[in-house]
C-alpha cells in the first residue's frame, strides 16, 4: 500500500484554505486532513499550482486563515471550493 | 531525549570544540592564517579595518560581532591576532565573556617569522587544551538554534520552513532557544507576530524593528509594501503581504516570542527569539553565531550552500528536486511532504532529531565540504540619519 500522493494541503487546523500541490482542474475532488477528520471539497475552477482553496466557508468581511493566521479579509462571500486569491482577498495591513 | 552530550564552556554548552584563529583587523590575516595553516585549529579572515570615519556605532557592531563569534560556545578557546597593541582591545572583552583566549600582536612579536612562532607555540598550547575536552550530559535546553531560509521557492513557505517550524516548537517546549531573524522577510506580519510577544513591550520592539527597516529603505526613495507581493509571487498563488512574510516568518514555529535582540546580540533566556538582521545570508547568520546559536538549520529552494565555520548547519530542501540535483548539500528533504510519503509533523520530527545527533557530533554535509563562509553586517552610509533610533 503506497500513500497516494496528495492534491492539497492543509497547513494549520485553523486554516480556512489549503495549498493545491498539483494544478487542480474543475471539478477535482480534494480531500485535507484536519486535525482528526477528513475535509472533502471540489474544486469549482481551476486552481493553480501554490495556489489556495476554501476549505470553510467565509463570509464577506471575514478572516482568510493559513498558517493558522489571519492573511487576509474576504472581500465577497467565498465558499468551499473556490479559489482563494487577490480577487477575493485583500491584505488586512493598512496602508 | 531530555539530555544530550555536549561540550561544558563558561558560557553555555557546545556542539564542537573548535580553536578559532580570529584577526582582529584585516591587516592581521595573513599572520593568522599562516598561524592555523597546517593545525587542526579554524582560521577565519574579514575586511574589517577600523578607520577614523567610522561610525561608532558600526564599530560598537563589528566589536560586538567578532568577541561573540570568539565567545561562542563551540569555540574551545581563541588566539586572536592584532597588528598593533592598539587594536587588540578585544582580548578583554572575550576574557570577560568567558573565553579562554591569548593575543599575538604583529608589531611587538617583531614582524612576520617571528609573530608566526610566537603564535605557533601559543596556538598548539590552546589546541592541548581543547584536546582534553570531553563531552558531557547536558539538558537539551542547552542548545540555540538559528534558523535560516534563503534561495527561497514556491514551496519554502509550504514544505521546509512550516516542518523547520515544527521542530523549533519541539525545540522551545523543551526548554531550548529557537532565534528568529531577517527582519525583510518579515514585513507585513508584524501585527501578527506582535500578538504573539510575550509582553506588550516585546511586541513594540517587533513593530521598532519593522519601522526602522521601513525608515531607511523609504529614505532611499522606496516603498516596500507597495511593491508587495511582487507580480511573480501573485502568480505563485502569494495573496497579501502577510501570508508572504509569515511563510519565512514560519521556520521559527509558533511559540511565544520572548525577546527581541539586536544582530549579534545573546538572547537573555529560552524560548522564541527575534534578531534584528539583515537577509544576506551570510551575515544573518555569522549575527546568530556571534548571539550563541551552537547548531542551525538553513531551508533552500535552491540549494544555497552556504555553512558557517563554527556552526554545523544543516540543509533542509523545499522539494525533491532540489535535494536530488545537489544531494552533496543538502542533508534533509522536506519535499517529500508533497509527495505523501512525509507530513509537516513528521518532518518536523525528523529535522528535529537531526538537530539533536548533529548537536551531539554528527557531521552536516556543509561541514564536510568545508563550508566557513564568514561576513559581517554594518549599517550602510545613511542608515543611522535615516533611522535615528539605529543602535
Amino acid at each position: 500500500m503506497s500513500a497516494a500522493r496528495p492534491v492539497a494541503l492543509l497547513l494549520d487546523a485553523r486554516d480556512t484554505a489549503a495549498i493545491a500541490l498539483a494544478p487542480l482542474p474543475p471539478g477535482t475532488a480534494v480531500e485535507v486532513r484536519r486535525g482528526g477528520e477528513t475535509v472533502r471539497v471540489v474544486a469549482e475552477t481551476l486552481i493553480p499550482f501554490g495556489h489556495k482553496i476554501a476549505v470553510a466557508p467565509m463570509e464577506a468581511g471575514a478572516a482568510v486563515i493559513k498558517y493558522g493566521e489571519v492573511i487576509g479579509v474576504a472581500t465577497a462571500e467565498i465558499r468551499p471550493g473556490q479559489h482563494v486569491h487577490v480577487h477575493n482577498v485583500r491584505s488586512d495591513r493598512a496602508r | 531525549m531530555d539530555e544530550i552530550l555536549l561540550y561544558r564552556r563558561d558560557r553555555g554548552w557546545g556542539t564542537r570544540n573548535h580553536v578559532l584563529v580570529l584577526p582582529l583587523v584585516a591587516s592581521a590575516s595573513g599572520v593568522a592564517r599562516a598561524i592555523a595553516r597546517g593545525t587542526d585549529a579554524i582560521w577565519v579572515g574579514h575586511e574589517y579595518e577600523p578607520t577614523p570615519e567610522d561610525l561608532p556605532q558600526n564599530r560598537e557592531r563589528i566589536a560586538r560581532t567578532l568577541a561573540g563569534f570568539a565567545a561562542n560556545p563551540n569555540v574551545a578557546a581563541a588566539l586572536l591576532i592584532a597588528d598593533t597593541p592598539e587594536r587588540s582591545a578585544l582580548l578583554d572583552r572575550i576574557r570577560a565573556a568567558g573565553q579562554r583566549a591569548d593575543l599575538v600582536v604583529v608589531t611587538e612579536a617583531g614582524g612576520f617569522r617571528a609573530a608566526l612562532e610566537q603564535g605557533r607555540e601559543r596556538l598548539t598550547a590552546l589546541l592541548s587544551g581543547a584536546a582534553a575536552a570531553r563531552r558531557e550530559r547536558a539538558p537539551v535546553g542547552a542548545l540555540i538554534l538559528g534558523t535560516e531560509c534563503g534561495g527561497s521557492d514556491a514551496l519554502s513557505g509550504i514544505t521546509a520552513n512550516p516542518a523547520l517550524g515544527a521542530a523549533s516548537d519541539h525545540l522551545v517546549d523543551a526548554g531550548g532557544t529557537v532565534v528568529l531573524a531577517e527582519t525583510t522577510e518579515l514585513i507585513g506580519a508584524e501585527h501578527l507576530l506582535a500578538r504573539r510577544a510575550a509582553s506588550p513591550q516585546v511586541a513594540e520592539e517587533i513593530y521598532a524593528i519593522i519601522h526602522r527597516y521601513e525608515a531607511v529603505v523609504r529614505a532611499h526613495g522606496e516603498d516596500i509594501r507597495g511593491a508587495n507581493p511582487a507580480p511573480g509571487n501573485i502568480e505563485g498563488g502569494l495573496t497579501t503581504i502577510e501570508e508572504k512574510s509569515l511563510g519565512a516568518a514560519k521556520k521559527g514555529g509558533t511559540r511565544t516570542i520572548r525577546q527581541v535582540v539586536e544582530y549579534a546580540v545573546r538572547p537573555a533566556a529560552p524560548g522564541l527569539v527575534i534578531m534584528d538582521t539583515p537577509g544576506h545570508d551570510i551575515e544573518q547568520m555569522v549575527g546568530m553565531v556571534a548571539g550563541g546559536a551552537q547548531v542551525a538549520v538553513f531551508t533552500t529552494g535552491r540549494g544555497t550552500p552556504t555553512g558557517s565555520p563554527i556552526v554545523p548547519v544543516i540543509k533542509v530542501a523545499t522539494n525533491s528536486h532540489t535535494a536530488s540535483r545537489m544531494q552533496d548539500n543538502i542533508d534533509l528533504n522536506a519535499g517529500l511532504i508533497l509527495e505523501g510519503t512525509e507530513t509537516i509533523e513528521s518532518m518536523g520530527r525528523r529535522i528535529y532529531e537531526a538537530i539533536l545527533a548533529v548537536a551531539q557530533g554528527e557531521t552536516t554535509k556543509a561541514e564536510r565540504l568545508g563550508h566557513r563562509e564568514f561576513s559581517i553586517s554594518r549599517y550602510p552610509f545613511g542608515v543611522l540619519d535615516a533611522a535615528g533610533a539605529a543602535r
